[in-house]
């Protein structure tokens, strides 16, 4: 039988670093995450780029599902608004491009705050309904005439990227990189710091025991709307940030499947994991590019098969292992602490033998 | 009389949890048995274990045969017919939809009208109301209508949960009589969970009283009924 | 005066479409209280598997008929080996799952039939004596053979044995096991019906909007908005809720917004109907136990 097991915030992260193998790891992942765009190429890094970008998303998304349980269908129109945002404060407006990310997340967290108000009156699947509708309505919406002046209409916007600034010795992709790196840092820390605090425990007690919870004092309205903002803003800030890196906006890139793309995501990830994100923002950078691998084998048309495979991994993972990768992490840790802990004690075991 | 239903050390769980232990018991062919005991004594989950409603484990035989249906639907095609506390009725269908799904699983098609026939002329106030959406029928009538839905399965086992419950006194005398008259001319034999111990062991031939998922005493229901202490202890009156 | 009846008679005729996947929609909903987003994708399957055969040369409506059936199939085994797989799990497990199952299906109908837009040709007439300038042979067709398929479904819940077995099982699964109705089946049957609806929905629609793999998801939003409006627990009402849809939208988007936002109508009937009525117009009021 399915054991839906979510982590609970202070479990996943609270645990001090402070092992020598531990601490070992996370300096090996820090020179490897900020060697990447020296060692790789300039598409390489690029994409790696878009992973963190992803991977921003997919917190906001996991901070209003996996943490707060409210499902989210529609995360894409949100990647729109902070993208579009972004475009048209830079392109009409002459923003910089880095001041235009704190602004889409403003924005952002204005309509998701908006929409969490009639959502706080949607249960589950309704909510999953209604924000499956404003997934498949926005991109309509930014098509709509009357906006074009600002949209660009079908045609979309095209920007300029942004060059590092002068006096360091980086190339366009590697600027971007460590722009996304450095607002992804602030971001994470953000989240994580609020997930182990009394905010946090009072999101997953409204996730798991909502009338418990208003019962108890919770004022689960506030924590919801505002939980629905933030979500957006960090999903926003993603968006604008892609707009930033890709250079360029349309309609089309905004269409139903980033939506779902971004919830099977936090899935293969692990709902309620912010570390998870990662794991599943690798695979949406990097699962359509093996579309194109594929369609040079198979022909045109099995660029379609990879999100095929993702969607039957996903469901696999539904059945099998309902908190992602991230669970998968944990019960493995788990049984190793437990296998260290058992030959440890079988050691002091043996009884002293008398006479 | 041999023994239509018999258990052997039955026991029952929700989930890990276990609510029935070692439970040993026998329905006699053609006789009605009672099952008495306290709220939460493990009454209702024995019934559900019988139809294979929870977990269970232990020897279950039917007919002299043994009695392992997967679930309860196959409980239900194999001849036992369970009335559930609550009644169970299809509120939003009327009474003789109710009682033709009763009949659903019936190879027996063109007797089936002839037995709704005689459903209604043990329950007349269900023909009256045979039109009527389950659900706008008093608490008594429903009652009727889940023992007259079973009885349409032409079962060879009846289980009633608590078929009191809820109902005025004279509304249970009247049902209790006509379930008396059932069980001689139809030859249904029952096994019957009630808290009303006084009139369940009026009309059973045989009592088994359970507390806390274990069987405490049973024999003739007479006997039972007779003996002071087991009444004051374990029946309280 | 004309333009607006025809307006009129065009969204009765989508609004035929959108009836059928309302009351899939909801026949799902009724037995399982889970919303099958997969409909859509499911329904656009079946409409590509009808263009193969006609296609390889088979005659509209011999290709139609198998068409059900092969439906009928889909659904059902979607129903036993995947949707049993998942019975009692959180809403959260099921909504993704229903998501994945989306994602596979149109992968692989793009995968089996390439992603350029393919012409389904209309089994009516171009052109016919009757509603000239008001109605289409097509539209009128359309609403024909939806209202043919919601009058047999009708038929088959209200007066045969199987049909009430199933409304038995819908409402009250337990009871229904008591009596001896096997539920798992009449779940999957059920499943089945949905699918077949759901053809014939995309199959009335691809004449219309094209063939595509991406075809049904505005007409899966108005569904759904039809459901809700209908009452989601009423499949009647989505039927008739699908009729006013369909009539709205084309209202809205002539006179109103404009024909390039109509979805963000569906999206506005959705939130609207949810906010203000969650029983939608003729469905009874959901009651929740604390």
């Amino acid at each position: 039988m399915l054991n839906f097991e979510l982590a609970s915030p202070v479990e996943q992260t609270g645990r001090a670093a402070v092992s020598a193998p531990r601490a070992a790891l996370v300096v090996l992942a820090l020179i490897v995450i900020l060697g990447l765009p020296f060692a790789l190429s300039g598409y390489q890094t690029f994409q790696f780029s878009r992973v963190i970008i992803f991977a921003i998303a997919l917190l906001g998304l996991n901070l209003l599902t996996g943490f707060n349980g409210q499902i989210s269908l529609g995360h894409g129109a949100f990647f729109a608004i902070g993208g579009y945002a972004s475009a048209i404060l830079t392109a009409k407006l002459g923003v910089s491009y880095w001041a235009t990310l704190p602004i889409a997340g403003l924005i952002c967290f204005g309509a998701g705050f908006l929409f969490g108000f009639p959502a706080l009156r949607l249960g589950g699947l309704y909510l999953a309904l209604a924000t499956f509708a404003l997934a498949l309505a926005v991109p309509q919406l930014l098509k709509f005439k009357p906006f074009d002046p600002w949209t660009g209409g079908v045609q979309g916007i095209n920007l300029a990227k942004p060059q590092p600034p002068l006096h360091l010795p980086l190339t366009r992709d590697q600027w971007l990189y460590f722009l996304c790196l450095v607002v992804a840092a602030f971001l994470f820390w953000v989240a994580i710091n609020l997930v182990n605090s009394r905010i946090g425990r009072a999101m997953v007690a409204i996730r798991d025991h909502p009338i418990a919870a208003e019962a108890m004092g919770v004022d689960t309205a506030i924590i919801k709307t505002t939980i629905f903002g933030l979500s957006a803003a960090y999903t926003g800030v993603a968006g604008a940030l892609s707009t930033i890196a890709i250079g360029f906006v349309s309609p089309d890139s905004f269409g139903l499947f980033v939506s779902l793309s971004f919830v099977l995501g936090i899935v293969v990830g692990g709902l309620a994991s912010i570390w998870g994100v990662v794991i599943g923002a690798l695979f949406i950078e990097f699962v359509p590019n093996y579309a194109d691998q594929l369609s040079d084998v198979f022909g045109e048309s099995a660029k379609a098969l990879p999100w095929a495979i993702y969607g039957l991994m996903v469901m696999v993972i539904m059945y099998a292992a309902p908190s992602g990768a991230a669970g998968v992490a944990k019960s493995l840790a788990r049984g190793v602490e437990g296998l260290r802990r058992r030959t440890a004690n079988d050691g002091d075991r043996r009884p002293a033998k008398s006479g | 009389m041999a023994a239509l239903l018999e258990t052997q050390g039955l026991c029952a769980f929700y989930g890990p949890t276990q609510v029935l232990y070692g439970i040993d018991l026998a329905v006699e062919d053609g006789g009605i048995t009672a099952l008495l005991g306290a709220n939460g004594a493990g009454k209702t989950t024995l019934l559900r274990a019988l139809c294979s409603m929870v977990r269970r484990e232990g020897e279950i035989r039917f007919g002299g045969k043994p009695f392992n249906p997967k679930q309860a639907e196959d409980a239900a095609r194999l001849g036992i017919a369970h009335v559930p506390d609550g009644r169970g009725t299809f509120l939003d269908l009327t009474v003789e939809q109710n009682l033709r799904l009763g009949a659903y699983t019936r190879r027996d098609r063109a007797a089936v009208d002839g037995d709704l026939a005689r459903t209604f002329a043990y329950f007349p106030r269900l023909e009256e109301r045979r039109e009527q959406q389950a659900g706008t029928l008093s608490g008594g009538e429903q009652q009727m209508l889940a023992i007259s839905r079973a009885l349409m399965m032409k079962p060879r086992l009846l289980l009633l949960d608590e078929p009191s419950f809820g109902l005025a006194p004279l509304v249970v005398k009247d049902i209790f009589a006509i379930l008396r008259a059932i069980n001689k001319e139809q030859r249904v034999s029952m096994l019957m969970v009630e808290q009303n111990a006084n009139l369940a062991l009026n009309l059973a031939d045989h009592a088994y009283l359970i507390e806390t998922g274990r069987m405490v005493i049973g024999g003739v229901a007479s006997a039972l009924r007779a003996d002071e202490a087991v009444r004051r202890v374990y029946l309280g009156y | 005066m004309i333009a607006l009846i025809h307006q009129i008679l065009s969204g009765l005729a989508m609004g035929s479409i959108y009836a059928c996947v309302a009351l899939a929609i909801v026949m799902i909903y009724q037995a399982t209280h889970l919303v099958n987003f997969a409909q859509g994708e499911m329904a656009m399957f079946s409409t590509y598997v009808a263009w193969a055969m006609i296609d390889a040369g088979m005659p509209y409506w011999a290709a139609f008929l198998l068409t059900l059936a092969f439906s009928f199939a889909m659904g059902m085994a979607i129903e036993r080996f995947i949707i049993r797989q998942f019975d009692g799990a959180p809403v959260l497990t099921v909504v993704i799952v229903f998501i994945s199952l989306l994602v596979i299906i149109n992968s692989v109908a793009g995968w089996c039939f390439s992603y350029t837009i393919k012409s389904f040709d209309s089994p009516f007439p171009a052109t016919s004596r009757f509603g000239q300038g008001f109605i289409s042979p097509h539209e009128m067709g359309s609403i024909g053979v939806t209202l043919a398929a919601l009058a047999l479904v009708y038929v088959f819940f209200r007066f045969t044995p199987l049909g009430l077995a199933m409304r038995a099982a819908a409402q009250n699964p337990t009871s229904a096991r008591l009596v001896g109705i096997r539920v798992g089946q009449m779940l999957a049957i059920g499943w089945g019906l949905a699918a077949a609806i759901g053809a014939v929905a995309g199959m009335m629609a691809a004449p219309i909007v094209y063939l595509d793999p991406n075809m049904m998801g505005g007409i899966l939003l108005y569904g759904f908005a039809a459901a809700l409006l209908g009452g989601i627990d009423n499949p009647w009402g989505a039927a008739l809720g699908g009729f006013i849809v369909g009539v709205l939208e084309n209202i809205a988007g002539a006179y109103l917004v404009g024909e390039e936002i109509k979805l963000t109508v569906a999206l506005a009937i959705i939130v609207g109907v949810l906010v203000a009525k969650p029983s939608g117009l003729f469905g009874r009021a959901i009651v929740t136990r604390v």
